[in-house]
């Protein structure tokens, strides 16, 4: 553990923040990625009915297989693509 | 009255006073605190400071070091090394010893390489302010420092106490002193957050007086940091440094003055821009308008050549003596060369420079930016066998840029950029008046001097360059 002294004004929390999430997702195109874990498509299927259903735009990805992490090439498609990105765990 | 002793044993002067030291354990009432070995002297009764709490919080610099305190236990007086008669006087007893009257000490181990610093952010953490983040062991510290959106793109060192610490060795001033208020979030700085943002740029302890100032002359409200930040313009601040201060702390005006390789120019202009990014909070994106920015918004800093030039510098030409140290900051775009391998007369070079100096901008922008010509030795050798001043130099090439208005008006030379057309009949100097600086510095070998166009809101209805006097002492 290592301790460091705050170089900013200390109005943001210390701890290191997520990116903000969209308020809004009218007009956003939503990536669905699936893991790969058994009935993962299962499960985005239903949510990207859900979407389509609010008139936003969809687009599916796949990970190779849940056991790493996403192959970097595929992590930049998905922030040059889309707006927000839905992960789905399933089993 | 009682007595207190600092030793450690690993110091010879500490082992040949074992004697005394039991005499005056026996006799007085005597307290001794071992440094290293808390069981030395053997057979002697023996406080550990082994932490060296007490060291560090009575500035113990010599072991041995005697003190003697009053009732109230207040110190009174202290001696160190091993001097006979200043001991006797000190505790009013006779130390006769079969050992010489006199020996130095040896150095505290509060002194020891990378102690002060380690003891400061133990022991006097509490004198700061900052909040105290807490980093998981398995973040990669360079990383965690990017994450928190501390970085200028390039990697920062980690502020941890001990470096903060050390970095407030720099300067005099109390950390929690506030120097000015930073935009765009005007949040009031502190000593203490230029030291911190001054770890993260690189920064050695000797530069934090060049930093300060920095920081405190970009604050002055005629600089104008609010608008030179959030412009579209290219320009950011550059910090010119003049007097003994920057050969002192080692800066390049020579050679690549305006470019990489000297620590001192690259981190105290990367030291202020830092503090600009993370104390006021303004970020490229943010209230960072800039069309292209430049590449001095990483770091623009240099110092005037002031060693065998026939000019006066720049800080003497703002009414400074040549014994100060000071920062001049400017509103300040990239660098524009002026190359001129043949002139060997004054008005030749003046042409050139006045050439050069139209374009800044847009050959038709006038009285819009201010602009500083960085002339180079062998320009500068030029002037100096016509022996002219610096003075008669700026004179006349602000008299070859008053420019006739036909020149100038939109449409002329087929370019719709211009002024309106009422300005046709009359005769417009490029720069407002005391808005053209010429400063020395560069490499021995080279016809070239360089323009650092100014952004194009300057005076009153944007920046005004400041000169600030760097201060070394209280």
């Amino acid at each position: 553990m290592t301790t460091f002294m705050d170089p900013t004004s200390e109005r943001d929390p210390g701890s290191r923040q997520p990116l903000p999430r969209p308020t809004d997702l009218s007009g956003k195109t939503v990536g669905l990625l699936d893991i790969s874990k058994p009935r993962g498509d299962v499960f985005i299927d239903r949510l990207e009915d859900l979407l389509v259903q609010k008139g936003l735009k969809t687009r599916r990805y796949k990970k190779p297989t849940f056991t790493r992490v996403a192959p970097t090439e595929l992590k930049q498609q998905i922030a040059d693509e889309c707006d927000a990105v839905i992960e789905s765990l399933a089993d | 009255m009682s007595l207190i002793a600092v030793v450690k044993e690993e110091c010879e002067t500490c082992r040949l006073i074992v004697p005394v030291l039991a005499q005056l354990q026996a006799s007085s009432s005597l307290e001794i605190r071992s440094q290293d070995n808390p069981s030395f002297p053997e057979s002697l009764q023996v406080t550990d400071d082994t932490e060296l709490a007490y060291s560090w919080q009575k500035r113990i610099e010599t072991v041995p070091t005697l003190i003697r305190l009053d009732d109230d236990g207040n110190e009174v007086d202290r001696t160190f090394g091993w001097d006979k008669t200043a001991w006797e006087r000190l505790t009013g007893e006779f130390l006769e010893f079969d050992i010489p009257a006199f020996r130095p000490g040896c150095g505290s181990m509060t002194q020891d390489p990378g102690m002060p610093e380690k003891l400061a952010a133990r022991f006097d953490l509490e004198k700061l302010q900052a909040r105290q983040l807490t980093i998981a062991s398995e973040e990669d510290e360079l990383e965690a420092c990017f994450d928190r959106g501390w970085s200028d793109g390039l990697p920062v060192i980690p502020p941890t106490p001990e470096r903060v610490m050390r970095m407030l060795t720099g300067t005099h001033r109390d950390p929690a002193e506030v120097v000015g208020v930073v935009p765009p979030d005007l949040i009031p700085c502190t000593v203490e957050k230029i030291a911190i943002n001054a770890v993260l740029a690189g920064c050695k302890p000797e530069y934090m007086p060049v930093v300060i100032a920095a920081v405190e002359a970009a604050l002055q409200d005629e600089f104008c940091m609010h608008g030179l930040l959030a412009t579209t313009y290219y320009s950011g601040p550059l910090v010119i440094v003049n007097g003994p201060i920057s050969r002192a702390i080692g800066m390049n005006s020579r050679g690549n003055a305006l470019g990489q390789g000297n620590r001192a120019n690259a981190t105290i202009g990367r030291a202020l821009q830092l503090v600009i990014r993370n104390v006021g909070g303004g970020k490229p994106g943010g209230v960072d308008r800039s069309v292209f920015g430049n590449p001095g918004k990483y770091t623009y800093c240099f110092a005037e050549d002031e060693t065998n030039s026939c000019w006066e510098s720049l800080s003497v030409e703002k009414g400074f003596n040549e014994d100060d140290s000071t920062v001049t900051l400017f509103a300040a775009d990239g660098l524009q060369g002026i190359v001129d391998q043949k002139s060997r007369e004054p008005e030749s070079l003046c042409r050139s420079f006045a050439a050069g100096l139209r374009v800044a901008g847009h050959p038709k922008m006038v009285m819009a930016s201010d602009a500083i010509l960085v002339v180079s030795p062998e320009h500068e050798r030029v002037f100096r066998l016509a022996e002219w001043s610096k003075q008669q130099v700026k004179d006349r090439v602000m008299e070859l840029l008053m420019i006739p208005g036909e020149e100038l008006v939109r449409g002329a030379d087929g370019i719709a950029e211009g002024l309106p057309e009422q300005f046709r009949d009359k005769t417009v100097p490029k720069f407002r008046e005391g808005g053209f600086n010429i400063v020395r510095a560069g490499g021995s070998a080279g016809m070239f001097s360089a323009i650092i166009a100014g952004w194009g809101a300057s005076g009153s209805i944007g920046s005004t360059p400041v000169t600030r006097r760097i201060v070394l002492t209280k």
